[in-house]
Order: structure tokens, then sequence, then C-alpha cells
């Protein structure tokens, strides 16, 4: 049945006035995973980075592998929303919210580890261009220098791409609430009146900017992957590289929103509008990236392997039938053997279906990362500087507050925005004006009406 | 400041509004710049809305692009031949490397243009109290005229209620008349 504008206001804007108390429990469960990571950071910053598992050759493990798979999962939202946004995509209208908020709360976390990682974090302005007494000025020859370009200005794109469709929302809550919320939204919705100039703006800005952040995203992983391809370290030094982080990227991405749309639909009471539909087209698109991913996969180990240099092979063998050789299949197993299957049958494409593809997903291209990161660096070309790496707790903690981070900033957000754009929604209803219809019946005859309806959605 | 306004179920009777009201600002004494339209989307197809498709953002965001673009250039030269680093004879400002810094400011620029054109263009933020109505959001559509002229507030009243309006109010005491 075909929902009134009112009966969808009350279904998207309930989550921000009343909440369940498994929304609660979720809160409490992510909130202390963060604490535990807030306890374990002031107990490294005290004791030093030593408490972390790196060692000589292999200084970048768990937290890299970190960064690059959190800034991975960023590209799930901007990129694929502008996507489907340029694509004219009409099923994109209940996800791109939702999409849009893990590209800037993933990019944050993802951000953040490097401060980390240099181990004294209140030295991290070192990076910023600006004139310096110390005449440190940044090396723009290096890759850290490009990612924090690269990494900033997505992060400007995609918080903008994020909140301009967000203002209109923002002044129907205004509207609505009443007391110190109905300041707040007031003045985060800028007083927005709903204008035909202002909506003709704000729809020709969300254009440009879905145009600007598609090569920004492309580039922010490509930068990502010549940290490692511009090192001489065997198996990094590849030219596939950048494409191949970029698959990997969206592959990821999508999965978690797709995890993500899951959990919302269940916790908000979403089922009428995130729909099996919307589940089924993402699968489509996670089954090309998973189908691209194995070709990347298989080009770059099948290069290595004709190639045929011993340092390169040293790495190599580590991984297909050594020491990493268990999480080496396993990546395999959960990012093409389990998920192929799933996605390519109708049958199985359901949400069920889809959820336990991207849970395989997500956990396989951690594992991508990891493979990519730590076997490299324990074979490198002088077989004396070999070593191993073991994880510990610390690294373990803040690995898993990374996720609880993830989660609360998502669960906050969904109680003080509507995770699903009501304005967009609506246009997705409308009808279209006599006068296309009449115009497009001029031109494609009987069949205007339909074609005025694709054109207008 | 005051207005008159109507609210409309469907975009085909504010648009018979919006007409009748054009038709007769000569007579009335109303500017057109004063006839407001308020919606809770965006109509696309209707002249009401169309008044506004002509903007320069493109051009604009192209310009804040190029002007990234220049600063980028500029940063990355500046400080390579300010604080040159021993290279071993390879060159110092490095042209390949910059070009990165060079395409990610030109990205930001016209991002940061674009966003600028549209709080500009658009007159956001303001606070001001401006013409609106609750009903708007559960998908009415508001017609009104800002500071119309006394004498012709029972002309305008008719004008918006032959269109078809389920109701026509006065803002901002907004009693139903």
């Amino acid at each position: 049945m075909k929902k009134s504008e009112e009966q969808i206001q009350e279904d998207l804007l309930r989550p921000l006035f009343e909440a369940s108390p498994a929304y609660w429990i979720a809160v409490a469960l992510a909130g202390s995973l963060v604490l535990a990571g807030v306890c374990t950071l002031l107990y490294q910053f005290y004791t030093g980075i030593g408490v972390w598992g790196l060692n000589s050759p292999v200084f970048w493990a768990f937290d890299i592998t970190n960064f690059v798979f959190w800034i991975g999962i960023s590209h799930a939202g901007t990129l694929i929303s502008a996507i489907l946004r340029l694509a004219n995509a009409t099923w994109r209208r209940p996800v791109t919210r939702c999409a849009e908020a893990i590209t800037v709360f993933a990019l944050s976390i993802g951000a953040i580890i490097p401060v980390f990682h240099i181990g004294r974090p209140w030295l991290a302005y070192y990076m910023l261009p600006y004139p310096s007494e110390r005449g440190i000025w940044p090396n723009f020859r290096s890759p850290l220098a490009w990612d924090f370009f690269a990494i900033n200005t997505y992060l400007i794109g995609s918080i903008s791409f994020l909140f301009l469709p967000m203002i209109p929302d923002f002044a129907m809550v205004r509207d609505r609430a009443k007391g110190l919320r109905r300041k707040l939204y007031g003045l985060v919705s800028l007083g927005w009146q709903g204008t035909p100039r202002q909506w003709h703006r704000l729809e020709t800005a969300m254009h440009i900017m879905a145009i600007a952040i598609i090569p920004v995203a492309v580039s922010v992983h490509t930068i990502v992957s010549w940290d490692f391809a511009m090192t001489p370290v065997p198996m990094w030094r590849s030219t596939i590289f950048g494409p191949y982080f970029v698959v990997g990227a969206i592959f990821s991405g999508i999965a978690a929103l797709i995890l993500a749309m899951a959990l919302l639909r269940k916790t908000l009471h979403l089922e009428e509008y995130l729909q099996p539909l919307h589940f089924s087209n993402l699968g489509k698109l996670l089954l090309t990236f998973s189908l691209l991913w194995f070709y990347f996969t298989f080009a770059e180990r099948l290069t290595t392997w004709y190639g045929n240099s011993e340092p390169e092979m040293a790495v190599f063998w580590s991984t297909v039938r050594g020491q990493f050789a268990p999480l080496f299949w396993t990546m395999v197993t959960f990012n093409f053997i389990i998920p192929v299957p799933i996605l390519a049958i109708k049958r199985l494409r359901t949400i069920a279906g889809t959820v336990v593809a991207s849970s395989c997903i997500v956990a396989g291209m951690w594992l991508e990362r990891f493979l990519i990161i730590v076997p490299s660096l324990s074979r490198k070309y002088l077989p004396y500087a070999w070593g191993s790496y073991r994880p510990t707790w610390v690294e373990m903690t803040l690995m898993a507050s990374g996720f609880g981070l993830m989660a609360l900033l998502y669960l906050v957000f969904s109680k003080l925005v509507p995770m699903i754009a009501i304005w967009e929604l609506k246009v997705g209803m409308q009808e279209a004006p006599a006068s296309l219809v009449r115009e497009a019946s001029a031109v494609h005859g009987a069949g205007g009406e339909s074609a005025v309806t694709d054109l207008s959605s | 400041m005051s207005a008159i306004y109507a609210l409309y179920p469907d975009p085909a009777s504010a648009q018979d509004a919006f007409d009748a009201l054009k038709r007769a600002r000569a007579d009335l004494g109303v500017d057109s710049s004063k006839i407001v339209v308020v919606t809770s989307e965006p109509f696309e197809g209707y002249d009401f809305s169309g008044d506004h498709a002509k903007s320069y953002m493109f051009p604009l965001a192209a310009l804040g692009g190029i002007v990234g673009g220049c600063l980028g250039y500029w940063l990355a030269s500046f400080t390579q031949t300010s604080y040159p680093l021993v290279t071993g004879a390879m060159p110092i400002v490095t042209s390949w490397t910059n070009g990165i810094i060079i395409y990610e400011l030109t990205m930001l620029g016209a991002i940061v243009t674009t966003l600028i054109t549209l709080l500009i263009t658009a007159g956001l933020p303001n606070f001001k109290p401006k013409l609106s109505d609750p009903e708007i959001w559960n998908g009415k559509i508001l017609v009104g005229v800002m500071d119309p002229p006394q004498a012709a507030r029972g002309e305008l009243s008719a004008k918006l209620r032959g269109a078809g309006a389920i109701a026509v109010k006065d803002w901002p005491a907004s009693e139903p008349t």
C-alpha cells in the first residue's frame, strides 16, 4: 500500500523522538568498547608505543591494517551514493544517507589511526603545511603527505555531501520539535525555508558535489595504495596496487553498507523503506566487485609467480603455503568462494543471504589488508632482516574499539538525523507534471507517460 | 513584514494560484518578487519552480577548482624551493608528485566554492522569521504574497481561494479566514 507523506514523516522521524531498550543496550555495548579503547590509548601514551607488537622489520601491522581497512570501508557511502545519484537510480533514495554516514565515520576513524601510530600524537601537527620557525615543512614527495591532502579533501567533501541534503530534513524536525531541540535543529537547518530557489541551488550543489567526489574517492584509495607501492618492499612495488585497492575499497564498502542497512532495518523498524529490492540490487553490485576482486588478486599473484624473483617468491609462498596460508585461504573463501554463489543465485540473494555474504566480505577484506602488509615486511630483501609479528592485547583492544566507535557514532547519528532522506523519498513518489507528459507524448508518442516517469525519477 | 498565503494539496493547483497571482499583479499592485512559493520537496517541471533554474554554480565551481589548483602548485613549489631537500641531483620541484597535491587542492577548491556559492545564493544561514506553515511538511504547497497592499487583500484572498486552496491564512497571525 502506498504511504501518505504524513505516514512517511511519522515513520522516519519516530526514531528521533523515541528509543527502544534495545537501542540503549546497543549504545552501552558500543560505548564500553570505546571506553576500553580510550583507557588502552591512555596506557599506550603513558608507556610508549612499545606496547604494540611492532618490531624490526615489521614496523607496520595491525594499526595500518585498520587504517587501510577503515579508509576502504569509507568508500561505501559517498562514492556509491554519488554514482547512483548521477546514474539517476531511483532505488538509491532510501540508501544514500545510510551510505554517506558510513563514509564520514569510517574516514574519521581511519584518519585518526596514523596519529596514534606516530607514537607522540601531540606532535601530529608537524604534518600540517604551515610556515614553521623550525624550518620543517612537509615533504611533498612523500606518500604520507599525499595521504594528508587526499583524506582531508575527501573528508571535507563527504561531510558536505552528507550535510547538504540533511538541511531540509533538519528544518522538518525543527518545525515539529519543541524547546531546546527546536533551537538546535533551527540552528543546523540554517534557517531553511523551502523556496524553489533554495531547492534548485541545493540540487545543483548536490550534482556538482557528486561529480567532484567520485574522482576524489578514487584518488584517496589510490594514494593509500601508494603508501605501499612507492616503497621497495617485496610484493609492494606494483603498478596494479592503485586500481586493486580502489576495487577492494568499494567491495568492502558495499558489504559494510549492507550490514548497516540490515541493522537499521531491524532496530529502527524501517522494513517498509529498506526493502529486499535494495539488498538485492546492492547484492548484484557486490557480486560484480567480488569477481573484480578475484580478477585483480589473480592478476597480481600471477605476475609475481611468473616473474619468479626470489624475494617476491619468499613472500608469495609464505602466504600461499607457509606461515600465513591459513589466513590467505580464509580470505579467498570469505571474499570469493562463499559470496559468489550466494549473490549469483537469485533465490539466495535475499536480505539474509546478502548479510551472510557481506559479513564474510568485511572479515575477508580485513584479512586482505593484513596480508598485504605483514607478510611483505616479514620477508624483506635480505634474509637476515626477516622477522615475524604477533599482535598484543593493546592492538587487539584498539581494533575492537574502532568497531565500537563506528557502531556508537552510527547509533548516535540515527538518533539525531532521519536515516532516510525524507524529502528525497517524497520526490521519488511525485507524479510527472502534465506539461512534461504532453511534451514527452509529442516526442515518444503513446509511451510518453512512461518516458516522463523515467525522466522525473 | 506580513503576508497572505494559501495552502494547496498538489502542485497543479499551486501552479494555478501562481499563474493567477502573476496575471493579476499589475491590477493589484503586487511586485512579482513578492510572490512566494514554499514546498517540502523540489518540484521540477512547474513554472513556479522554474524561475530560478539559471545559476552560475557550475562555472564558479570550475573557477574554484582552478584557484585551488594554482594554490596547490604554489604551496608545493614554494615549499620545495624555500626549504630545498637534498635530492641527489634529482629535481627540487617535482612535477609528478606535486601533481597529486595540485589535483587534491583543485577538487577541494571546487567543493568549497560550491558550498560557499550554495550558501550565498540560497540565502543561508538566515535565522530571521520567514513565511512558512507546518502543513507544508505534510505535502501541502504554500503560495503567498509578502507585504500585500492593504486594499488588495480581499482580492488576493479570492484569487488564492479560486485556485483550489484548502486554507487561506495571514502571516504572522495565521488565523484561518
